[in-house]
Order: structure tokens, then C-alpha cells, then sequence
């Protein structure tokens, strides 16, 4: 028999309030479903200030949005103006400089695809908005990044600044902007600088500390004053490092200048995808994703390369030469495309357009496997989605299943998981016991239809189990707002298609990342498949699932899982392949199997690594949720996107927050796991 | 060399009553900056009085001084304070209190100008982990204390590859750190404390990261280099083998406190407690003492007996002696006879030596 701890006996009795309320909440009723006149709806007061704010200091911003519109449309008008020849023959030669032929070619194929595909215009105003707010998201983040390494209150102000910035949602940025500088490219643009800088700061703070202390006191002996040692010492050794801070950036840039398209407006890529997804024009659509994703691509690989390629075969004067010739090159490339007017403007006639193929064999595919497609999404949906959503009692009928859950089956069903629990208790296994009756309680009860207290109150539990008192407080506090504010239900909705995609990522991708650490020929082919996948802004991983499954939750989940899938196999594979040798070895020299291996010595050793693995999947799972929202999910995600579509300043920043909070909570509990697991193992794992 | 060159010396650097307290309010356990307690007060008493108020002391009125020309080796166990020490000299730690005169100049009084100054010309430091630019390759890494003061890439490319080729670098000037061995990393480093031709030199423990083979080399080559610049130096390691190399006079630290100081072989013939003596207890006497060392000046010269220098060590004297009973005459450097060893006097000094140190006569 085992022993239930003080704690399991916490979780049985959270069991038994959830079955008292949902069966029968008498007077309590009002802790299953908050009720609407206790609603303290803030939505309305914020428009107020809001509006309060815009009336205020709405011309400052109009001017800072008028000044910033320059910039960009002189990048606008100078890319429309270089012929294409030019601007490819500069990107090669940077592919070059930064990594050499195979990258420069992988440079030609990707502009000859926006050339010839007929979207060169619109990836050029893309592209413009891009390179005007990345050096700007630099700016700021190498500052901010300088200030914090040098303050420690600076980094006390800047760092749950930076934390907040990048868990609220994407979308959520995009409506206090709009609101402020109203429509036009400047809201692409402060937003992406928004969205980018973050990543600058961090890498510019880690870099600068990481020089060791021996290097400095190398420049300080050597007789360096300030600012010698900061910008002939500190920058240069941390270079590599804040060079990697730029290479986020610029991602995080492009993916929000592609999802600011949203706004409508703007002749770029982003739009030219979203517009064409609407109009179910999939050829299209995943045409111009494809431009999308070859330019995350391209732009990822060249600051990659920069931040990591080796010093010896880059000094500073060879790069200045090199940088002479690359242009006297360009100046004849421009001159030729003034003689040869292809190399000026792309042939219409060249101009390849397999869209409306495309279309015909998807309708061809969609009705010939129509049968096929739909019993996958009924059967998930069925199987997966709606017991959990609305619980089995009312899932189960004869509508959808065939047949109805009778008390005698209700009662069927709780004598097994009794029995079950009981068997793990017998064999000294109280912790699974528990688990598996509250699993089986939340599918029979459902989790959007499980009372609101319960849940609460399992969150703060599980927050202060994990990572204390301060957590718990603050997990209390923010559900708490949400209910009291009326986002429940759309934070459950939320909570719920998150949590099933997270759950399948995880299963998915552990077992993925444990064949990769195992199998070097898995490994070979998985790590460019997911390394694709996460440099690819949101919207074009939607557009395949899209094509086949129409819009809808089984959709967004395939897209959430899709996305979020890639930190489980990473870390997994990672967490097993960095394991101290020799303790695998003496495993090894002690008899186990290969199995007793991997379940006794390797996995609860890379549990850390995992669990941080787990951390990064429900932040990925998070960002995707939002974005789904376009295909119709319900929830906070659709809150967003209603209000950025009203102009509802109330309605989706509430939401937005929300969403942040979810993703803080997440983030802060499995983080403090990970590292209680590090402490306990006397391992330590970085972040990737 | 160890041992010799008794002429009376030019102090260069000289440190008085060096205080390092790191914590809370350090400065509170001092009345004023030159680190001289009160009379009556202990500085033994007063570093306990510290510890127990929670701080840490990593100096406790240290002095010592350095000679022109001179090698002087710091030694003790991790946690010592060496580092520190050494650091308080060049005030990249800005000490608690104390003095440090270079050329009779208090170095803690100037301001920050003339420190970086002082720097530029008159300090070199080696250190443990090469501390090299791994942004710079060979070339450029030597010539950063030259870039430092402004001098153009010209002429101090041409300075750093002379200092170069004196390393024995020459053709690995493109290399970048990363990919060079450790001993050439140190010579690297090596050749930068070198560039701007210090007066004073600081190495911490430069030769500890090498492997034993690559240490002994780089020890030669440090001792050749030192033949050749006569620099006056400051040398930390905790391999006593190494300080019985290259040390003309050394001290050993114990818990920030220096304990004793002394030329190598005083501390192995005379030292104060056990702590020194743990350090010493497992020298190869026959390597460490000289026939200066045990030359008998009662004993009688003989018509036919050779002569041989005070400095050499008796481990090179045996194969001698087990030819020539009647022994050897030791003469000092300047010529003078001081006595005479035979094998008799050797084996006496090794036995004596091993049994009780203290007692080996000079
Ligand atoms: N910045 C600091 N803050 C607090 N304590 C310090 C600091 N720097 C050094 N110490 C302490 O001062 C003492 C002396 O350190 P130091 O580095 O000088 O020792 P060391 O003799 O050089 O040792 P090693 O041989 O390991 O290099 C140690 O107890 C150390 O913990
Ligand atoms: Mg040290």
C-alpha cells in the first residue's frame, strides 16, 4: 500500500469539491459558472482612457508615425527602383560574404522564385519595412541591452519589461498601435520594432557579462580607458553573441511585419497571403507563403552565418575590399539591366504561374479523398476534442457517438477509474493513482464546462507545489482578474485547445526527439524539417492545413501542433545527447538494458532539459493559438481579432493580457520545475 | 639566477601593510588609508576581527618589496589571496587600504588618468587563463596595448612582431587564439605583457594551465626571456618546483597573511611553521641545496682538489664526489674560496636535511 502525501491528499480533495459542484452545486452555483452580474467589465473604462489618451496625445504620435513613414518609403522606393538583377546580386554577395556559395546560390534560387513567381513587388515592400525597423529594433536593444548590463535597477525595470513584451500575443500589439498612429506602414513598422527588440537586449546583457573576467583585466592592464574597454574590449568579445540577438530580431521582425499585414491596406506579402486565404484561392495563397517562408529563410541563414562564421577567414580589411567590389559589381549589373531590360523588370512573359493548377488538384484531392479527410477530422473531433471540451456526459450521445452515456455506463466508468487508482495505490504508486482519477474526472466533467473555482484552485495549487508561495499569489491574482473581469469562458476555450495541442506535441515530439537522440539518420532528417518549421512566420504554417481541412479548431490545433512541436523534439534530443558520459557508461557496465537505460538513467536525467522543452512548446503552442484565431477558433484569440477589427481598444487588449497571463503562469511553473530538477540532479541546461 | 647576485638592490615596488576586505562596509575596519593599525593592535587579531564580522579578508598587511631586475614569486594554496595581492599591485582591485610605491610614487594616491598612464607604460600582466582578445588574432592582440595608446597600425605591427619573433611566434602572427595550443596561447600572452617594454611585470600563475612538458619549456623560455629584459617581476604559482626554478626571493601566504619571506632555500632550510614546511617537505633536497649551501669552511684544503661555483647544486656534485674522496672547493661568484664539500658533508647535509631541515648548517 502506498503512502498518499499531504499534498495528494490536496488534489483528492479538489477531486471531490469538483464533483460536489458539478453534480450538485445547490447554493454554490455561482462557483461552477461566475455569474454575469458579478461581472466587472473593464473593457469599457480602458476605451475611456484610451480614448482620453488618443485626444491627448494623439498628434504626438500622428507626427512620430509621420517621420517614421519616411524611412520606409524611401527603402519602398528604392527597392521598386533598383532592378531586380541589382538586389539579387546583393543579397548573393552577402550570402557569400557571410557563408559562401551555397548560400549564395540558395540566395539566386530564392529571389529568381519571388522574380519569376510574379510577387517581386510586393516582397520588396516587405522587405522594406523589414530593413527599416531592424537596425532601428537594434538600436534600441543594444541600448536598453548597454543601460541594463551597467544598472542593475536598470535590468530590474528592463527584464519583466522584456518578459511582458514577448508573451503578450502578436495580434495584441498591433490594436494600442493602430489606435495611436492610425492606419498606414507605420504600424507595421513600431510594431515589429516593438516586437523585435527584446531578443537584443537579452543577447546584448548575456554577451557583455559572459567576457570573462580575465579579458578585462587584460584591457584595463593594457592601459584602456572607458571607453576603450568597453567598445575595444567588452563589445568586441560579446560580438558573437549579440550577433545572435540581431539574428532574433530580425526574425521577430519579419514574422510581426507579416503578421501587421493583418491591418489590410498595404500592397506586401503578408497581405497577398491573407487576402488570397480568404478568398480561398490556396494556390495562391501558399505561393506567396512560400515567398514568405524563403525570405525568413534567406534572412535567417545571413545573420546566422554573421554571428557565427569563423574569425579567421573575416578580417576587417579583407571585408572592406570585398565590400568595394560588391558594389563596382552591382554598378555594372545596374548599368547591363539599363541595355537589357529582363535583368530590369521580369518579363511578364516569364512570369510562372502554377496557381490555378495548384487550385484544380487540391478540389481534385479534396473530393476524391473527401471521405478519408472528414473521417480523420470527425473521429479526432469526436474522439479527442469534444470529450474534453464538453465532457464525456454531455459528449456522449446518440447524435455523436451513436449512443448515450446511461447512469448505469456513468456508473461503468467511475468503477474503473476507481479500480484503476486503486490498483497503482496497492502497488505503492499514489502519485499515478492520483492522476488517473483526475484525468478521468476532467474528461467526464469537461474541462470549459469544469467549475471555475476548481480550476483556479488546481492552478494555484500546482503553482505553489512547484515553484512556491509568490507564484501561487500571483497565479490566483491574474485567473482571478480574468474571471472577475468575464474572460473565463474564453480563457477555458483557450486554456483547452492550447492545453490538447501542448499534450500531443509533448507525447509527439518526446518520442521524436528520443528516436533522433538515438538514430543519426532520424536526427539527419528531422533537425532541418524542424529548424524550417521554426523559422517560418506563423501565418504560412496555417496555409497547408487550411488548404485541406478548411477552417475550424481541428485545423488551428494541426496548425498549433505543427508549430509547437519543434521545442519537444529539440530539447529532447538535446537533453539525451548532452548527458555526462560516464554515467551512462557505468549504467552501461552495470547490466541495463537498453530499455532500463533509457527509462531509469536517461530520461529522468534529461528531464530538465525536457521540461524546459515543455516551457518553450506551450509559449510556441501560446503565439500559434492567437493566430489561429483567423481560422475560426474561439476563445481569447478571437477576442483579440475582434477587437483589432472593431478598433476596440477594450475588447482585445483585455484579451491580450489574458493571454499573457496564461502564458507567464505556464512559462514560470514548468520553468521552476526545470530548474528543481537541475538542482536536484546537479545538472545544468540552457536555454537553446 | 636563484641565489646569486648578492649586490645590495634598487627596491622598484615596494608594498605596505596591504588590506583587501571584501563585504558589506569594508572600509570601517580601517581609521585611515595607509592600512598602519593603531598602536597595540595585532594585524593577525585584527584580520580574525574581520572574518567574524562577516567579511572576507583576501589581504592582510601584506608588504613585501621588489627589486630592480628581480624575480619574486608569490606562493600558497587556493584561496590565499595571491591573486589579490598581485591585483592591489596594478590596482585592477582597488585595495582597502595600504601603500603601493612604485619608484617611491604611492600609486594609490594618483587619479585615474595617471593610472591608465602608469598602465600604458610601466605595467605588464600575464594571466592564467591567457586572457587573450579572441576577436584579435596574433598580431593584433600583441599590438593591443599599442592600439591602446593611439599608436598607428604601422609602426605598432612592426613593434608587436618584434616582440613576436623574441616569443618564438613568428609565423603563426594570423592565428586567432582559438586556434592555437595552449603554450602558444601563452606565449601570445606573453608577448602582449611585453609590448609596451614594462619595467614592471606581473605574471598570475601563467604557466598552471600547461601541461607538466609544455610548463617546463615555457619556464626555460621565461627564464631566457628574463636573462635577456631584466624586468622586475612578480610571480604567482603554486608549484614549488616551479618558484625553486625561477624565484630569486619568495613569499608564502597563508589566509590573505603573508607568512614568510625569504630566498627559496631559506624557506626550505628555516621554515617558521608546519604550514611552509608542507610546502617544502617534498623538494628533492639533492636538487634544491648548493655545494654554497653545505661548503665546509673549517675543513681542510688539499693540494689537487678541484674547484666548483657555489650555485651548483649537489645533485650535479655526486657523480663528482664518487670519484674524488677528499672532495671539491666551492668558490663564490666573486672568487673567493668558501670552503670545501665532500661526500661525507653531503650525506650528512641530505640525512639531517630529511630528518629536521632547521638544523642543516650553512
Ligand atoms: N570579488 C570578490 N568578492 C568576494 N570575495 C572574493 C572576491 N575575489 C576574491 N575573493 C576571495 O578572496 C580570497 C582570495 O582569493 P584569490 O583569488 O586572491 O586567491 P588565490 O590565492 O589567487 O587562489 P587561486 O590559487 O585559487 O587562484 C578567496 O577567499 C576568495 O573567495
Ligand atoms: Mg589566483
Amino acid at each position: 500500500m502506498a503512502r498518499i502525501s499531504s499534498s495528494q491528499y490536496l488534489w483528492l480533495g479538489l477531486l471531490v469539491l469538483a464533483l460536489i459542484l458539478h453534480f450538485s452545486p445547490g447554493p454554490l452555483g455561482a462557483f461552477v459558472t461566475y455569474p454575469t452580474e458579478w461581472v466587472v467589465s473593464v473593457t469599457d473604462q480602458m476605451n475611456v482612457a484610451m480614448r482620453w489618451f488618443v485626444d491627448a496625445f494623439g498628434p504626438v504620435f500622428k507626427a512620430i508615425g509621420w517621420l517614421l513613414e519616411w524611412p520606409v518609403f524611401a527603402a519602398q522606393k528604392i527597392l521598386a527602383f533598383l532592378p531586380w538583377s541589382v538586389t539579387c546580386f546583393i543579397f548573393m554577395a552577402l550570402s557569400y560574404l557571410a557563408s559562401g556559395w551555397r548560400l549564395a546560390l540558395f540566395a539566386l534560387a530564392a529571389m529568381l522564385y519571388m522574380a519569376g513567381i510574379g510577387y517581386w513587388a510586393e516582397s520588396m515592400n516587405s522587405l522594406a519595412i523589414v530593413l527599416i525597423s531592424v537596425p532601428m529594433a537594434i538600436a534600441v536593444g543594444f541600448g536598453l541591452g548597454v543601460f541594463g548590463f551597467y544598472s542593475k535597477r536598470a535590468r530590474r525595470i528592463i527584464m519583466p519589461l522584456l518578459d511582458l513584451l514577448q508573451t503578450i500575443p502578436a495580434f495584441a500589439y498591433l490594436l494600442p498601435i493602430l489606435i495611436l498612429f492610425g492606419f498606414g506602414t507605420t504600424v507595421g513598422l513600431v510594431a515589429s520594432v516593438l516586437f523585435a527588440f527584446p531578443p537584443t537586449v537579452r543577447n546584448t546583457i548575456l554577451g557583455l557579462r559572459a567576457v570573462s573576467a580575465e579579458i578585462i583585466e587584460a584591457g584595463e592592464i593594457s592601459g584602456a580607458n572607458a571607453r576603450q574597454l568597453f567598445w575595444k574590449v567588452r563589445f568586441p568579445a560579446a560580438k558573437s553573441q549579440i550577433l545572435l540577438g540581431v539574428n532574433q530580431t530580425t526574425m521577430a521582425a519579419l514574422s510581426m511585419v507579416i503578421i501587421a499585414s493583418i491591418i489590410g491596406g498595404t500592397n506586401d506579402i503578408g497581405w497577398e497571403v491573407l487576402s488570397t486565404m480568404r478568398k480561398a484561392q490556396f494556390g495562391e495563397s501558399l505561393l506567396a507563403g512560400f515567398v514568405i517562408a524563403l525570405m525568413a529563410m534567406l534572412l535567417d541563414r545571413i545573420t546566422h552565418a554573421f554571428a557565427t562564421r569563423d574569425r579567421a577567414i573575416s578580417s576587417d580589411e579583407k571585408a572592406l575590399k570585398s565590400w568595394h567590389l560588391v558594389l563596382a559589381i552591382a554598378g555594372a549589373v545596374w548599368l547591363l539591366s539599363l541595355v537589357v531590360p529582363a535583368l530590369a523588370e521580369w518579363p511578364e512573359n516569364l512570369v510562372f504561374d502554377p496557381a490555378p493548377a495548384m487550385n484544380t488538384g487540391l478540389e481534385n484531392f479534396i473530393l476524391n479523398w473527401r471521405l478519408v479527410l472528414e473521417a480523420i477530422k470527425n473521429s479526432a473531433f469526436f474522439f479527442v476534442m469534444l470529450p474534453v471540451k464538453i465532457g464525456l456526459i454531455q459528449a456522449v450521445s446518440p447524435f455523436t457517438w451513436g449512443f448515450a452515456l446511461t447512469p448505469v455506463l456513468s456508473f461503468a466508468y467511475a468503477a474503473a477509474l476507481v479500480v484503476i487508482a486503486g490498483f497503482a495505490l496497492v502497488r505503492a504508486r499514489a502519485a499515478m493513482g492520483v492522476t488517473v482519477l483526475l484525468i478521468g474526472a476532467t474528461l467526464y466533467i469537461g474541462l470549459t464546462t469544469m467549475p471555475w473555482a476548481v480550476v483556479l484552485a488546481a492552478f494555484v495549487l500546482l503553482s505553489y507545489q512547484t515553484a512556491g508561495a509568490r507564484l501561487a499569489i500571483g497565479t490566483a491574482l491574474g485567473l482571478g482578474f480574468l474571471v472577475i473581469i468575464g474572460l473565463w469562458p474564453q480563457s477555458a476555450l483557450s486554456i483547452y485547445l492550447c492545453g490538447v495541442g501542448v499534450f500531443i506535441c509533448f507525447v509527439l515530439g518526446s518520442g521524436i526527439g528520443i528516436w533522433a537522440a538515438h538514430s543519426q539518420t532520424v536526427s539527419t532528417i528531422v533537425r532541418p524539417v524542424i529548424d524550417t518549421l521554426q523559422t517560418m512566420p506563423l501565418f504560412v504554417i496555417l496555409i497547408p492545413f487550411v488548404m485541406i481541412f478548411k477552417i475550424g479548431e481541428f485545423t488551428a490545433l494541426l496548425a498549433i501542433i505543427a508549430y509547437a512541436i519543434v521545442p519537444a523534439i529539440r530539447y529532447t534530443e538535446h537533453g539525451l545527447r548532452n548527458l555526462p558520459p560516464d554515467i551512462i557508461e557505468s549504467a552501461t557496465t552495470l547490466g541495463a538494458t537498453p530499455a532500463q537505460l533509457l527509462f531509469k538513467v536517461k530520461l529522468p536525467l534529461a528531464l530538465p532539459a525536457i521540461m524546459l522543452g515543455l516551457n518553450q512548446t506551450i509559449i510556441y503552442g501560446i503565439s500559434m493559438l492567437v493566430i489561429t484565431a483567423l481560422v475560426g477558433t474561439n476563445g481569447l484569440g478571437q477576442r483579440i481579432y475582434i477587437g483589432l477589427g472593431d478598433g476596440d481598444f477594450g475588447v482585445g487588449m483585455t484579451a491580450g493580457i489574458g493571454m499573457a497571463i496564461i502564458a507567464m503562469i505556464a512559462d514560470r511553473i514548468t520553468q521552476s520545475v526545470s530548474l528543481r530538477k537541475q538542482q536536484a540532479l546537479g545538472l545544468k541546461t540552457e536555454m537553446l | 639566477m636563484p641565489g646569486t647576485d648578492p649586490t645590495p638592490l634598487e627596491v622598484k615596488l615596494s608594498c605596505r601593510h596591504i588590506w583587501k576586505v571584501y563585504g558589506t562596509h569594508p572600509d570601517r575596519f580601517f581609521s585611515n588609508k595607509s592600512g598602519r593599525l593603531p598602536d597595540g593592535v595585532d594585524p593577525l587579531n585584527h584580520a580574525q576581527e574581520i572574518r567574524d564580522s562577516n567579511h572576507i579578508v583576501a589581504g592582510a598587511n601584506v608588504s613585501f618589496d621588489v627589486h630592480v631586475g628581480e624575480i619574486f614569486v608569490i606562493m600558497g594554496l587556493s584561496g590565499s589571496g595571491k591573486s589579490t595581492i598581485v591585483r592591489c599591485l596594478s590596482r585592477l582591485v582597488e585595495p582597502t587600504a595600504g601603500e603601493v610605491l612604485l619608484d617611491g610614487q604611492n600609486l594609490l594616491d594618483i587619479n585615474k588618468r595617471e593610472l591608465i598612464e602608469f598602465r600604458r607604460h610601466k605595467m605588464g600582466m600575464v594571466f592564467q587563463n591567457f586572457g587573450l582578445m579572441p576577436h584579435l588574432n596574433v598580431l593584433d592582440n600583441v599590438a593591443f596595448p599599442l592600439e591602446l595608446q593611439g599608436i598607428d597600425v604601422k609602426e605598432r605591427r612592426r613593434r608587436a612582431q618584434e616582440i613576436i619573433d623574441l616569443v618564438g611566434l613568428e609565423g603563426r602572427e594570423a592565428s586567432f587564439p582559438s586556434q592555437l595550443s595552449g603554450g602558444q596561447q601563452q606565449r601570445v600572452g606573453i608577448a602582449r605583457s611585453l609590448a609596451v617594454k614594462p619595467e614592471l611585470w606581473f605574471l598570475d600563475e601563467p604557466f598552471s594551465a600547461l601541461d607538466p612538458l609544455i610548463r617546463k619549456q615555457m619556464q626555460d623560455e621565461f627564464l631566457r626571456l628574463q636573462r635577456e629584459l631584466h624586468k622586475s617581476i612578480v610571480f604567482i604559482t603554486h608549484d614549488f618546483m616551479e618558484a625553486l626554478r625561477i624565484a630569486d626571493r619568495m613569499a608564502i601566504m597563508r589566509d590573505g597573511e603573508v607568512v614568510q619571506i625569504g630566498r627559496p632555500v631559506d624557506l626550505i632550510l628555516n621554515p617558521v611553521d608546519d604550514y611552509v614546511r608542507e610546502f617544502t617537505n617534498d623538494v628533492p633536497w639533492e636538487l634544491v641545496l648548493t655545494a654554497g649551501d653545505i661548503a665546509d669552511p673549517a675543513h681542510k684544503f688539499a693540494k689537487g682538489m678541484g674547484h666548483i661555483s657555489a650555485d651548483t647544486s649537489v645533485a650535479t656534485l655526486l657523480p663528482y664526489l664518487a670519484d674524488h674522496e677528499a672532495g671539491v672547493v666551492v668558490r663564490d661568484g666573486d672568487g673567493n674560496d668558501m670552503g670545501v664539500v665532500n661526500a661525507r658533508r653531503v650525506i650528512e647535509a641530505l640525512a639531517s636535511g630529511v630528518q629536521n631541515p632547521a638544523q642543516v648548517g650553512m
